[in-house]
């Protein structure tokens, strides 16, 4: 009997040893690493990233899990709703990090609101990646040495697109853009990418309000402009509200091209894919891109249901990528992963020949100018991409010489 | 801007207007009658979409029976909630009503949302017009969807068959005489109560067929009547609570500013109508058509 206790004892001082080895190797801050993913539960963004952003993130900290023993338990997920707006983003995320014990932040729609988010992460030392938010100013003016863009910016959709439409002959643009952070931004940079290429943008951009849904004003101006191309820098459910619009005043017909600044396959599908047919977009990825990102995106269909969108893909891989410098630094530690992350070069399913730059923290990778293909041309559901052009990381995204990044 | 653009966003301008103009005539024969300030007006439009986008996936019915059937079914609804629920309320404060409709519209647009996410895994799908019906028509001065121009016309005939049923019939003189003065109207022998519920299910029966019309135009989407009623309850306020010919003509007019104002200066379209209507406050505070209280 007391042989058995004894043995009892020392397995259990043996544990607490094991145990408190693993605590002495990786420094966990209340011995779990938590993922925070504030994100669009309700409004215009939710389909393409929403619930579907908090399940990428869940399978990454399993996959990771899975992966690292020693981490087994000790990944957690938690998603909340911002409501795209600055004040609630700013103040669920403040909520996440002191009452949550939140370690970092991923997804981010809506550029005010992870303007916001990052403001607040910046003062509590939290590392933050952005993926569904768009604004460069993340990386220029408003860049922080704990916030880091994921996926992609608005520079590198004008940068893609813009050049793009306008060497294959769409030289004329009247252009639209809802009047928040991501469309004034998206709107200037998309003016430029135009000109370096020599388009012109006829007349003064317009911004419409956010949300909207009667854009016939502004159709019916195109049709007097005649622009070659009507550039709509809207996102999400205003896209789709814009692009019905545009074919129902048969603008194609008129000979006015589609433009189109941010796409995500939430879009094509709300309205079918002929509505979009034709048009050009950038895009850091998409399921049917090659074996290696079917792979992964018929494993996550599996769990959720549903298709990744290029938005969900990019929350699992900037998880992923997060947890892996974790594991490197063996700390949640914001300041620690912070360095881990910096000069990180990798390539996963997602992010391609992918560099974290130290001096802005902006992830760059390998990008791809898709053309949505008509219907009749999908040879399976959710086919609706045309690859035209791959932009290699080092040509997609903002220069260095060019950031007004100063941590 | 030149005139020729200035005319097509008048004539755009009438689209909107059209939709303004059938939710606020619906609100001010309610409110006329009832004395309701009906917030759930809005969510009732989206019901109406709502119905007809259901009725073509469930049984495959397509605009022409939809925009007959789901203005009935949203008038019924409306009648059921009438009897069931706001009836209970006529004796007390108008914000106990305000707050009863509000809370509705919270409820029917989260029931859609759920119905919509379930069912159909969509938060927010297209409605396709009838193929006689899309396209476009050239009027010299302007290319415009036949869609659209459908709406204008539809809207109009509905707002002058109101006008003449109120105006011109004895059922209208009913409802005028309940509208200026319940008590000497019961004093006439007509049985007030009886045409309460009725009268509500009209009202939010064009509520129901203005849903019906937009859903080409616009997504069928569970919160697409919240913006626009706070809109329409400035409508009714420039035009005055209450008076039909009112409504329907403020509702047109916001229309058309509201486009003159997006093709002047966007920032500014959404906001216009409530300038306009702080101004008709300050300078004629029982609206443009309507009376002041004492000289009912």
């Amino acid at each position: 009997m007391q042989k058995k206790l004894l043995t009892a004892l020392v397995s259990t001082v043996a544990l607490a040893t094991v145990t408190g080895a693993l605590a002495q190797s990786v420094r966990l801050t209340d011995n779990v690493v938590r993922v925070g993913v504030p994100t669009d539960l309700s409004g215009v963004y939710s389909e393409l990233s929403g619930q579907g952003s908090v399940r990428a993130a869940q399978l990454a900290a399993q996959d990771f899990m899975a992966a690292n023993p020693s981490f087994r338990n000790k990944v957690q997920v938690v998603g909340v709703d911002h409501q795209n707006k600055a004040d609630v983003a700013s103040n669920k995320a403040a909520e996440m990090i002191d009452r949550q014990n939140v370690d970092m932040l991923v997804d981010l729609p809506t550029s005010s609101a992870a303007l916001a988010a990052s403001e607040v992460a910046k003062r509590k030392k939290i590392p933050v990646m952005v993926v569904t938010g768009g604004t460069t100013a993340l990386t220029n003016e408003s860049c922080s040495k704990y916030t880091f863009h994921y996926a992609y910016d608005n520079y590198m959709l004008a940068n893609g697109t813009g050049t793009a439409v306008t060497k294959r002959g769409g030289n004329s643009w009247y252009i639209i853009y809802p009047n928040y952070a991501f469309g004034q931004d998206l709107n200037r940079q998309m003016t430029a990418a135009i000109r370096e290429n020599k388009g012109r943008v006829v007349t003064n951009s317009d911004a419409t309000p956010f949300p909207n849904t009667d854009f016939s004003s502004y159709l019916l101006k195109a049709q007097s402009l005649k622009p070659k191309v009507f550039g709509t820098m809207q996102a999400g459910a205003d896209l789709v509200n814009v692009v019905k619009q545009y074919n129902e005043f048969g603008l194609r017909q008129q000979g006015i091209g589609l433009g189109i600044g941010l796409l995500f396959e939430t879009d094509v599908a709300a309205l079918g894919q002929d509505a979009f047919a034709g048009a050009l977009a950038t895009v850091p990825w998409y399921w049917n891109l090659d074996q290696r990102a079917r792979t992964w995106a018929a494993k996550f269909e599996r769990s959720f249901g549903k298709k990744p969108t290029w938005a969900q893909a990019g929350v699992y891989s900037a998880t992923m990528t997060y947890l892996n410098a974790v594991a490197r630094a063996r700390s949640d530690g914001g300041d620690a992963v912070v360095k881990a992350l910096e000069g990180h070069r990798f390539s996963d399913f997602y992010a391609r020949s992918a560099y974290i730059r130290p001096q802005d923290h902006r992830v760059i990778l390998d990008v791809y100018t898709v053309q949505v293909k008509p219907r009749s041309q999908a040879r399976e559901a959710g086919d609706i991409f045309t690859k035209i052009a791959t932009i290699p990381a080092a040509r997609a995204f903002q220069p260095l010489s060019e950031s007004k990044c100063k941590f | 801007m030149n005139t020729q653009l200035l005319l097509i966003q008048v004539f755009n301008g009438l689209v909107n207007g059209a939709f303004y103009a059938l939710l606020s005539l619906g609100l001010a024969v309610i409110f006329g009658m009832l004395r309701i300030v009906n917030f759930m007006h809005g969510a009732l439009y989206m019901l109406g979409a709502f119905t007809a986008f259901a009725l073509g996936q469930a049984f495959g019915l397509g605009f022409w029976p939809s925009l007959i059937l789901a203005p009935l079914i949203v008038a019924g609804i409306g009648m059921v909630l009438e009897r069931g629920l706001l009836s209970r309320l006529y004796g007390l404060e108008p914000s106990y009503n305000l707050l009863l409709t509000f809370g509705l519209t919270l409820l029917t647009q989260d029931l859609v949302k759920q119905v919509m996410l379930s069912q159909y895994a969509v938060s927010s799908a297209p409605y396709t017009p009838p193929p006689v019906l899309s396209g476009v028509v050239n009027l010299g001065f302007v290319v415009f969807p036949k869609y659209r121009l459908f709406v204008i016309g539809l809207s109009l005939l509905i707002c002058l068959i109101t006008w003449f049923v109120i105006e011109k019939t004895r059922v209208g003189a009913i409802i005028r005489a309940s509208t200026e003065n319940p008590g000497v109207t019961r004093a006439f022998g007509i049985d007030v109560g009886k045409w309460v519920t009725g009268v509500f299910g009209v009202g939010v029966g064009l509520a129901g067929l203005a849903g019906v019309l937009a859903a080409p135009i616009y997504s069928v989407e569970p919160y697409m009547g919240a913006e626009l009623i706070i809109t329409t309850f400035a409508v009714v306020v420039i035009g005055g609570m209450g008076s039909i010919l009112g409504s329907v003509i403020t509702g047109f007019a916001v229309g058309v500013l509201a486009a003159i104002g997006a093709a002047l200066y966007p920032p500014i379209a959404n906001t216009l109508v409530f300038i306009l209507m702080t101004l008709v406050l300050l300078v004629r505070p029982s609206g443009l058509f309507g009376l002041p209280e004492g000289a009912r």
